[in-house]
């Protein structure tokens, strides 16, 4: 994976930008010794790493405001950073960058039942919005796995999506309002605690936008009501295609579970050996998950069920306490921890039509064989959303790049099948040079022209999203 | 009238028009300030390419007629989440609205509240520059953060970023069941707070609506539930208990009935006819009752538990300068040919999100031939 060449006029001018920055900050929020700096050198995606010039962690919006009007006048690239947990690079530094990081801004600026609001400081993680208005029995639905650790700033920035999207949708669909940065110091204000925008959607663009358009440093986000109760429901199947089919009947059967994941045999197996949860031995597993009042579940589980049954499953387990419905989800919370525990492996994230579940199970399956490279399945199976699990030996000479090659055949076949490189992770560097597989040299430069309009210099994470030949011309301007 | 019957046609048109263009999906949705220019109509791509219920998604032309849509998921007993709204009985307008319209405006109804508007449930776009260029954007899956999100910015860009071709839905199943429960004789601040109850509780209300009083009818508080039977029926009963200290509450359950009472408030048929500029103003729900005290000649209808506000008042009245000071925004829907004339019809933009506004436009309409001034 190439990075742009540093910028050497900015290096020899560290001293004098960090000096700038230490002016419009309080102590200790300018971070550029070298041996600080390394603290932010990567995010979750570890195999590309690469310290910054300088890090600041300001507090306020007028602080990021003042950070980033220096960082505009002196031509410096920004790459805002949330909890840093993207699995996509998305919070990958250049040498010659300042990252931007809103861990400090972590408060709850307003709550309010009436409307179903709240508002928090973007640095604050999603779990913790969860929490604040816990008390009264709300939630803040969007739920990455990610959720204790991860901030909503890099959820607005990525999207994120979680496992009960289906009913819930993801970030953009949960998101009132931002309070905006632009990269010359110019904050906006984008929705509010009322729907619908009044002229462009902005904010839908600004979502997911990872980080390039301007840095979020306030969020209005809905909460909801927390439902009576939730149920999950377990089964096993002999092969995925008939798991695949069983999903696609449930769906058309008017039953809409809040949760619908699928997990195989590779990755059934290797959380029974981490976790113990009690999983079946078979091809693929199934958890559906129904809310409501109990009655309610009842009702829905029946038809599920009964669905479930015309499917020949080899194994069907209704929860009937708290403890087994825990014990249901256990193997499924530490399918990622369990693959870990294996080898090293690369998560991969695209999304597929759902009809078209077999053929891609089927697919990877063979060019995991002709990589010799083991791939475990686990994911969202009633939004398509995909996490092939490539495992390798980081170790191993030329084992990565193995991987990566498969990884970039399987999310081209997601794209073939009709579907997208990235469901929930976002672009990042990590497919940024797989892009031309899904949009036309036109869809690509219509993107970057928006770009073009928050932030014409392209200082704001500038090496991402876009391949790096086509964001090039663009990136060089500001030099 | 231009009515290009593929995508390359209209790309040619947009190509090479010497000036400005006016779009239109089925004529149903004259909103905005009006435009000059060639007519050209979107009606002759149309159809419905795929439709997966197992995936629920739908994707169709954009010329695609609504109703056909409609009839198409609903013999597989599904239905577009975002229920949107009919216009031809508040704008007096006739012709078959089309999905690309629906897109266009982010036509949006009731449900709004609970599953979201048109943009939510919109999962990809095929659309022709104010070059000519073919863009797509999004896709056919549920979940995608696949490079910006320009499928949101085309929802309620009214033609103006681009010429929607091609649009992919997300479709939810319809339900088996379904209940309306009312309150009579809520002053609005009453109203407003038992409809926050209802929304507030995990009952799952899709429709929170109320129709102030007049000289000749009480007003009228509705809660809409739907679901499967035994679930709506367990659920209404629940939020029967939960609104009874707002007063008397009585369950509507014949399904045509409650229908055709949410039908009514979808399309405002409230304000249909008389006289006035009709606006659409979308407040914090908590904040309904004060505007509606600022507007005290309005006839009023009020949705989304408070937040969506339509209101008929005479023309003469300045409902911005009324509104000043509240957040949210107001669209003017209705009015005469001089009032609309005049422009402001959206809501008047803070400079910078104005210059990003103005910006965009430049990038994707160049030469400032899609429905110039449709949006001011």
């Amino acid at each position: 994976m190439d990075m742009p060449v540093p910028n050497a006029e900015l290096l020899a001018r560290k001293a004098h930008i960090v000096g700038r920055l230490q002016e419009v900050l309080a102590r200790g929020a300018v971070i550029s010794e070298p041996a600080e700096t390394r603290v932010y050198e990567c995010d979750a995606l570890t195999a590309y790493k690469c310290p910054p010039l300088a890090a600041v962690l300001p507090e306020t919006t007028e602080q990021v405001a003042a950070v980033l009007r220096i960082c505009h006048e002196e031509n410096v690239p920004v790459v805002p950073r949330g909890a840093g947990t993207s699995l996509a690079g998305g919070a990958l530094p250049t040498e010659d960058c300042v990252i931007l990081g809103v861990a400090r801004m972590n408060a709850v600026l307003e709550t309010d039942y009436a409307n179903r609001t709240i508002r928090v400081q973007s640095g604050r993680t999603n779990l913790s919005v969860s929490g604040a208005v816990e008390e009264e029995d709300f939630f803040y639905a969007p739920d990455p796995s990610s959720q204790l650790a991860c901030a909503i700033a890099g959820n607005i920035a990525m999207n994120s999506g979680g496992a009960h999207c289906l009913k819930y949708g993801v970030t953009t669909n949960n998101l009132l309002g931002v309070t905006m940065v632009l990269m010359d110091g110019t904050v906006v204000e984008l929705g509010g605690a009322h729907l619908d925008a009044e002229g462009y959607d902005l904010l839908g663009l600004v979502c997911g936008s990872e980080g390039q358009l301007g840095v979020v440093t306030e969020a209005t986000l809905r909460i909801l009501r927390k439902p009576e109760g939730a149920r999950p429901v377990l089964m096993g199947f002999d092969d995925s295609e008939t798991a695949g089919r069983c999903v696609s009947d449930i769906i058309k059967a008017g039953v809409l579970p809040v949760a619908i994941e699928f997990m195989d045999r590779l990755c059934i197996r290797a959380t029974e050996d981490f976790a113990g949860a009690g999983y079946p031995d078979c091809e693929a597993l199934l958890i559906v998950e129904v809310e409501g009042s109990a009655a309610e579940i009842d009702e829905q589980l029946g038809k599920i069920l009964e669905i479930a049954r015309r499917h020949d499953p080899v194994e069907l387990r209704e929860s009937s306490s708290d403890e087994e419905s825990a014990r249901i989800w256990l193997g499924r919370k530490s399918a990622f921890g369990a693959m870990g525990q294996i080898n090293d492996y690369m998560c991969l994230d695209g999304t597929i039509p759902v009809s078209e579940l077999p053929m891609v199970l089927r697919r990877i399956g063979e060019l995991a064989a002709e990589y010799s490279l083991q791939v475990g399945n686990v994911f969202h199976a009633g939004d398509g959303n995909m996490h092939p699990l490539i495992l390798f030996d980081a170790n191993k000479l030329g084992d990565l790049e193995l991987c990566e090659q498969l990884g970039a055949e399987i999310l081209k076949l997601c794209v073939e099948a009709g579907g997208c490189l990235t469901g929930e992770h976002g672009v990042g560097v990590e497919k940024r040079d797989l892009m031309g597989h899904q949009f036309t040299p036109e869809d690509l430069e219509i993107q970057m022209a928006v770009k073009d309009v928050f932030d014409p210099k392209w200082l704001l994470n500038p090496a991402k999203v876009f391949p790096l030949a086509a964001s090039a011309a663009r990136r060089e301007r500001s030099e | 009238m231009l009515k290009p019957s593929s995508e390359r046609e209209l790309a040619e048109i947009v190509c090479d028009a010497p000036g400005p263009l006016a779009l239109r999906g089925g004529g149903t949705r004259p909103i905005g300030c009006p435009v000059e220019g060639k007519a050209v109509s979107t009606a002759g791509l149309s159809g419905i390419s795929l439709y997966e219920p197992g995936a629920l998604t739908l994707v169709a032309a954009a010329g695609t007629p609504v109703a056909e849509i409609e009839t198409a998921v609903a013999a597989e007993g599904q239905r577009l989440a975002f229920e949107p709204m009919d216009h031809r009985t508040l704008l007096g307008t006739e012709g078959a609205p089309t999905i690309g319209g629906v897109v266009a405006v982010n036509a949006s109804g009731p449900r709004r509240v609970q599953a979201g508007a048109c943009r939510d449930g919109l999962l990809g776009v095929r659309f022709i520059d104010g070059t000519g260029t073919l863009v797509k954007n999004g896709g056919r899956v549920m979940k995608n953060v696949t490079g910006y999100d320009l499928v949101k910015l085309m929802a309620g860009s009214y033609g103006t970023l681009g010429v929607l071709t091609e649009v992919s839905l997300k479709v939810l199943p319809a339900p088996e069941a379904i209940a309306s429960l009312s309150v009579a004789g809520l002053g609005v601040e009453r109203a407003v707070e038992a409809m926050s109850v209802a929304l507030g509780s995990p009952y799952e209300v899709t429709g929170a609506a109320h129709q102030p009083g007049g000289t000749d009818m009480a007003a009228a508080t509705v809660l809409r539930i739907e679901g499967f039977e035994a679930s709506v029926t367990y659920r209404a009963e629940r939020l029967k208990e939960l609104l009874e200290p707002f007063g008397s509450v009585t369950i509507l359950r014949e399904p045509d009935r409650v229908e055709r009472q949410w039908r009514a408030i979808r399309d405002v048929e409230a304000l249909a006819g008389g006289e006035g500029a009709v606006w659409r103003i979308s407040v914090r729900p908590s904040d309904a009752p004060v505007v509606v005290a600022r507007l005290p000649e309005a006839d009023l209808l009020l949705d989304w538990g408070g937040g969506l506000i339509w209101a008929r008042l005479p023309e003469e009245v300045d409902l911005r300068a009324a509104l000043a000071g509240l957040g949210g925004h107001a669209t003017l829907l209705r009015a005469s040919a001089e009032m609309l004339a005049r422009g402001a019809v959206f809501e008047p933009q803070p400079a910078p999100v104005a210059s990003i506004a103005e910006g965009l436009r430049a990038r994707f309409d160049p030469r400032g031939i899609l429905n110039p001034g449709r949006m001011g």
